[in-house]
């Protein structure tokens, strides 16, 4: 039996234009994010509880787009999405179209300990948060000034757009801004890839007894149809965990659900007989189009693997001898 | 520490000696005549032996018909994403079935439908949830893979969307048959306790239980199809679970669980969605095909023996072979096949006690 390892996201496709200020905020909250899993492991809480844990930290925090910070529909609203997933028994929890929910991750857990299915949307689940009395807050509260002036952006551009960092810092010349991040000719989803960053929040864990979980978090896409559901929610798309292996996916939302993913690493390690790096690099390879996504995984014996094909990946990673490891580009 | 390794059948075990009761391979190879392999069925918790005719040839009549109309479409050469459409929406025109007009109720007594579609060649993909007005799910689903950026729209997004496309809506009144009323009722006073949150919940006993005609759970609708190009298509359709919880989402619209099609096989799983999630079943056949190495009967065993809990699941499947195959681990499984050659079948128990 190997120790624990632990591994977080941000959302993988960075612009690589993006300020320094903000890289290093970014690092220091995966570092923060880390170290919060860290101590829960070291307390022997279960990988189950630790990827909750810090999945409701990244969504707390505004950087990252999940919870305080999500990306807005069309309509300007929040409609944020989750999933959670414990390897031991594959049971699993998934929320789609949260408006008022504070920790989207803790309702997805709660969708699996406490109702008799795996996912409720909408209204239905904004329901059954209330009857289980978890923190509600305003649509405002999730509403970032940064993400009124992407949104905007988004607009003008007619297009779907996740990001609200760039275009944010040239709000006064939005123009100018979107030229920049055409010049730099890096597309994702057939858009400029400084207005184009997912940056869903995503943490797995294997626990000191190779139990593995996987959970993530998303507010979306930038300008997204209301109703719009991505990969986040899609127990084996963008989350999955099994005897075996924790994994959690980013990037773009429509490529990770086609490409089943994250049940793919797991699928190649058990039918294919791949180690986890192996099996990560190999679905990286084989089921995504290049510039799509990225994925950060554990597995049972205490390995901790992340691939991406994007620019640049938000992640961090730690193992249970010492190990530390927070960067964005390869 | 070490997983427990499951047991995969031997993909050399003598696979390709097996008989095949499904299409003339040669007249495949060389382009004569259509490749045909279409296979619809509807599926229940539990069909007692004695289900009462009046229960049973309604369904069997139905899925005569619209296998019928399969086989038509692709000897028309219809391209099969059309054919699964096809089919589906009258699966979902059929009150007998759990989709569309027919489907069951939330807890509320309303209706929330669902469906997803799947082109094998290029994994393109649509998926609706939290349907109420929209009368052939399966044909919002079609429109949010082409019309949409997205793959998957939910509630009220995708009946604003139902809107904007135009496509034909209704009261949500429509969808609901006085069976279903009744269903409800007799589900609400078996669930009472588990659908009571300050109880501890008992999981997985609400999708269990049956009530004394022995079909208060039908299921899902689905259609797979593949032509004699090998292109391969998968649709599902359904009204979810007898009391199930307002803004419940199963596996019918959650591509890998209850639907899936590559290059390789198209499959509609259909069942205790929950089971069918967690076993990513549809993703899975086509997994061990592609991983593995196993053919579709091989890898559709595997799954519906080894993947999922006795009693949860069903699936049909065919592969760009042209071989069609229909799996399930329930007592029985409305279902209907037919393959080029002219083979077809329709079956409602296992084969063996059927004769």
């Amino acid at each position: 039996m190997g120790g624990w390892a632990i591994a977080v996201h941000g959302g993988a496709g960075v612009d690589p234009n993006l300020p320094t200020q903000r890289q290093e905020e970014a690092k220091q909250l995966l570092t923060r994010c880390l170290n919060l899993g860290i101590s829960a492991l070291r307390s022997s809480l279960s990988a189950i509880d630790v990827v909750e844990l810090v999945v409701r930290e990244l969504e707390s925090d505004p950087l990252f787009n999940s919870g305080r910070g999500s990306a807005l529909t069309e309509k300007g609203t929040v409609e944020m999405e989750a999933s959670i997933m414990d390897g031991p028994k594959r049971r699993c929890g998934a929320v789609s179209g949260l408006t008022t929910v504070k920790n989207p991750v803790s309702l997805a857990r709660l969708v699996m300990d406490k109702s008799p299915h795996s996912y409720l949307a909408f209204s239905g689940a904004e329901e059954f948060a209330r009857q289980q009395g978890v923190e509600m807050v305003d649509n405002e509260y999730f509403v970032t000034e940064e993400n009124l002036g992407m949104l905007k952006l988004a607009k003008e551009a007619n297009a779907i757009v996740f990001d609200y960092r760039i275009p944010a810092l040239g709000l006064e010349t939005c123009s100018a801004g979107a030229g920049a991040a055409i010049d730099n000719g890096l597309q994702m989803n057939g858009l400029p890839i400084s207005i184009y960053a997912p940056e869903t929040v995503g943490c797995v864990v294997v626990d000191s007894q190779g139990r593995c979980a996987a959970a993530t978090s998303t507010g979306g896409l930038m300008n997204k149809m209301t109703g719009r559901i991505g990969d986040s929610p899609l127990i084996g798309s963008g989350t999955y965990a099994c005897n075996l292996c924790g994994v959690s996916c980013t990037g773009e939302g429509e490529a990770i659900i086609r490409g089943t993913l994250a049940r793919d690493v797991a699928a190649v390690m058990e039918y294919k007989g791949l180690g986890l790096q192996e099996a990560v690099d190999y679905v990286v390879r084989e089921r995504l189009d290049e510039g799509k996504a990225g994925m950060i995984a554990v597995s049972n014996n205490g390995e901790v693997a992340y691939g991406f094909n994007t620019t640049g990946m938000f992640r961090g990673c730690a193992t249970d001898d010492g190990f530390m490891e927070v960067g964005i580009w390869e | 520490m070490v997983s427990k390794k499951k047991k995969v059948p031997n993909p050399h075990s003598g696979g390709s000696q097996k008989k095949k009761k499904v299409p003339n391979p040669h007249r495949r190879v060389v382009g004569v005549g259509v490749g045909v392999g279409v296979a619809v069925a509807e599926w229940s918790w539990d069909i007692p032996l004695t289900l009462p005719p009046g229960r049973r040839e309604p369904r069997v009549a139905a899925l005569h018909h619209c296998l019928q109309i399969g086989v038509e479409a692709l000897k028309a050469k219809l391209p099969p994403l059309d054919v699964v459409e096809l089919v589906v929406r009258e699966l979902e025109n059929n009150p007998h079935f759990n989709a569309g007009k027919g489907s069951v109720l939330t807890s509320n007594g309303t209706v929330e439908m669902e469906a997803c579609i799947m082109d094998g060649n290029t994994k393109n993909c649509g998926a609706v949830s939290g349907l109420s007005t929209v009368v052939n799910a399966i044909s919002l689903a079609r429109l949010v893979m082409e019309k949409t950026p997205h793959i998957y729209l939910g509630f009220d997004g995708a009946e604003a969307f139902a809107r904007e496309q135009g496509v034909e809506t209704v009261d949500p009144s429509h969808f609901i048959t006085p069976e279903n009323v009744e269903r409800l009722q007799q589900a609400k006073e078996v669930n009472r306790v588990q659908i009571d949150y300050t109880q501890p919940i008992q999981k997985e006993i609400l999708a269990e239980t049956h009530t004394a005609n022995g079909d208060s759970q039908i299921g899902t609708v689905g259609c797979v199809a593949v032509d004699s190009h090998g292109n391969l298509a998968t649709a599902t359709s359904t009204g979810g679970l007898v009391n199930k919880m307002v803004g419940r989402i199963g596996d019918t619209p959650v591509i890998g669980a209850g639907t899936y099609a590559n290059s390789l096989c198209a499959v509609s799983a259909t069942g205790k969605g929950e089971a069918i999630i967690k076993a990513t079943v549809a993703r899975d056949v086509a997994a061990l095909m592609e991983y593995k190495g196993l053919s579709l009967k091989e890898a559709a065993a595997y799954v519906i023996d080894e993947c999922v809990p006795k009693g949860n699941a069903g699936l049909v499947a065919v592969s760009a072979k042209g071989d069609v195959i229909m799996q399930f681990n329930t007592s029985g499984m409305f279902r209907a096949c037919a393959t080029e050659d002219g083979y077809s079948e329709v079956g409602i128990w296992p084969s063996s006690m059927q004769n």
